[in-house]
């Protein structure tokens, strides 16, 4: 069926990037707005803004009945969930598909079972994909078994833990009997439960994700990887595509397990596959699958040409793939830095309010999403992204000349900005050697 | 030639009754779209004679001039939509409905409904005093925060 006009289920610089594409295809869209978000950017670029709710986003972007009703009230035959918010929620996908409504998306089957990790796990080891090694300890003589086969460093978890609680690191086989043996005793106390497993420790893991398109029949192609090491407290900070450094076959066995766990779900629409890389023993694990677009996905669009919302569009319309993966061709470096609202002399402690002046950069090979200009709010109750720079150039090092060019020409004021990170980020020598871990950025903050 | 707030009115009351959706007129210096609100039609919000009075937000279809747009405001407290619904103004179809312009209001008093998939929510006055203008259409989607009715509150 042909989609005609597109209820945006989002706000902020992603509304903004899918009422792009839509007004290319002669697409008409309706975006919800929640009471703080009425004077934004998207609300003004889109065809028709509606109130859904007070600013709390528990009342507004997050009531599945209310952004259904909205879109059929309003005319819509379909609905584009964005990132966050409802996008990776079943019952959404699930109420609009009931209501009529095209849900530009997985189905709500395939959003269940890549969201849910323990699925996640079993489906990535049905598709014979590597995850973490680990096992369930049910006596000291299976753990002595199950580490000599997992390989040291381990991880001693408590299964009631979390969060980092309940952890022993174990380095040699002779002290993982002792270990269990505390680690139980400890969890029995803490946490009401004795339980413990074993999980391989990646004492340097580089954050390597693929992007997947599938057209729900079992077709899948991917369109590259990205790399997303650069990480503070698993929030991403700048994300680059190739993923510099990696091996040819474990970069294509990467690619090829990516590809065979969509394929195995019959994946409908754009996914990405997470992995984590073990650069001390190269190899991959699985680490979860994104049923989404992804905030990164502009570097992914810049080195392939292709329009990634408009083949969301495409393959929730019934078109199906429109590309084979020979019509994929990876051309160039990107990589994108998030600017968020937020003071790396605070900890980085988020600083929405009233942005005074926004001046983004423009040049050749660059790229700039964004919601915010003169006098925009950065209001309180949602994520601090402010825009993405990206910067595109025939190898890494010329993206880094024209990144470091636009991040000196962007000037944000009324808010605090962690672009000042950013530009230490690109002037490090371990980053612009490439392929640096996801405990750099902490490594970077403690060395002052 | 320019159009006073009660030619307005006037025009609004005959669309009202008439078989037509939708009114464009263009006089000198004047250009008026009226658009029977709600339902499909992309453009704007309900237009209806007191949402064409409030200034601030004048559905992007409309164009009044400002010196007319002023005398059209009804007085009043604005009771506002509680949350994004299809608005009725009566219990079911054909009943009376809740209030009309005159109908005295107490905090208590039903006003309307506005319902979101098929669950109806009650809406209540929340002041007391007397209804000066039903600002919402019956069967229209209302915004969270949309006037819906007005009223002259209570010494």
């Amino acid at each position: 069926m042909a989609i005609r006009r597109v209820f945006i289920a989002n706000r902020g610089e992603i509304a903004v990037r899918i009422i792009r594409t839509c007004k290319q295809l002669g697409i008409e869209t309706v975006l919800a707005v929640s009471a703080a978000d009425r004077d934004s950017l998207p609300a003004r670029l889109a065809d028709r803004a509606v109130c859904v709710g007070p600013a709390r986003s528990s009342d507004s972007y997050l009531l599945v009945n209310t952004l259904v009703h909205a879109a059929l009230a309003t005319g819509c035959d379909a609905v584009h969930p964005g990132y966050g918010f409802l996008s990776e929620r079943a019952p959404f996908a699930r109420a609009c598909e009931q209501a009529g409504l095209v849900f530009i998306g997985p189905t709500p089957e395939q959003i269940e079972a890549v969201g849910d990790k323990l699925r996640a796990r079993s489906e990535a080891i049905a598709a014979e994909v590597p995850v973490v090694p680990g096992a369930t300890v049910d006596s000291v003589q299976d753990a002595l078994e199950a580490a000599t086969r997992i390989g040291t460093p381990l991880l001693v978890k408590a299964v009631g833990g979390g969060g980092g609680r309940g952890m022993k690191r174990v380095d040699a086989l002779d002290d993982v009997t002792s270990a269990i043996e505390l680690a139980s005793a400890e969890a029995a106390a803490a946490f009401g439960d004795a339980r413990v497993y074993l999980e391989r420790y990646v004492s340097r893991g580089r954050h390597v994700e693929l992007q997947v398109l599938g057209d729900g029949r079992g077709r899948v192609i991917h369109l590259g990887e990205r790399d997303c090491s650069v990480q503070r407290r698993y929030q991403k900070l700048i994300e680059e595509t190739p993923a510099v450094g990696l091996s040819a076959p474990l970069l294509a066995q990467l690619r090829e397990a990516g590809v065979r766990f969509a394929q195995r779900l019959h994946y409908r629409g754009a996914g990405t596959v997470e992995f984590l890389v073990d650069t001390e023993r190269d190899c991959f694990y699985f680490l979860e699958m994104n049923s989404r677009i992804q905030v990164e996905h502009p570097v992914t669009e810049a080195v392939t040409g292709v329009d990634l919302i408009a083949e969301q569009i495409a393959i929730a319309a019934g078109a199906g793939l429109r590309l084979q993966q020979d019509d994929v061709h990876f051309t160039g470096h990107a990589i994108e830095c998030r600017i968020n609202a937020e003071d790396p002399a605070r900890d980085f402690a988020p600083s929405p309010g009233r942005v005074r002046r926004a001046a983004w950069p423009v040049a050749a090979g660059l790229r700039v999403d964004t919601h915010i200009e003169d006098g925009a709010m950065v209001p309180p109750f949602y994520d601090s992204l402010m825009g993405k720079v990206i910067a595109y150039g025939a190898d890494r090092a010329a993206a880094v000349v024209v990144l470091q060019q636009a991040l000196a020409a962007t000037h944000i004021e009324g808010v605090a900005t962690n672009i000042s990170f950013h530009q230490r980020v690109l002037a490090d020598a371990e980053f612009r050697q490439g392929g640096i871990d996801t405990g750099y950025v902490a490594r970077l903050v403690a060395s002052g | 030639m320019s159009l006073s707030a009660a030619d307005i009115q006037e025009i609004m009351r005959l669309v009202e009754a008439s078989g037509f959706d939708e009114l464009l007129l263009e006089t000198a210096g004047t250009k008026l779209t009226l658009r029977r609100g709600g339902a499909i039609p992309l453009a704007a919000p309900a237009v209806t004679p007191v949402a064409v009075a409030a200034p601030a937000q004048a559905p992007a279809g409309v164009v009044v001039p400002a010196p007319v747009a002023a005398p059209v405001v009804a007085d009043g407290t604005s009771v506002e939509s509680p949350m994004l619904g299809t608005f009725y103004r009566a219990p079911k179809p054909g009943a009376a409905p809740f209030v009309e312009v005159g109908s005295a209001v107490e905090a208590d008093t039903v006003i309307g409904i506005v319902e979101v998939m098929k669950l109806m929510n009650t809406v209540r006055a929340g002041v007391r005093g007397t209804v000066t203008a039903v600002v919402a259409r019956d069967g229209a989607l209302v915004e969270y925060g949309e006037t819906l009715i007005r009223v002259a509150v209570a010494e």
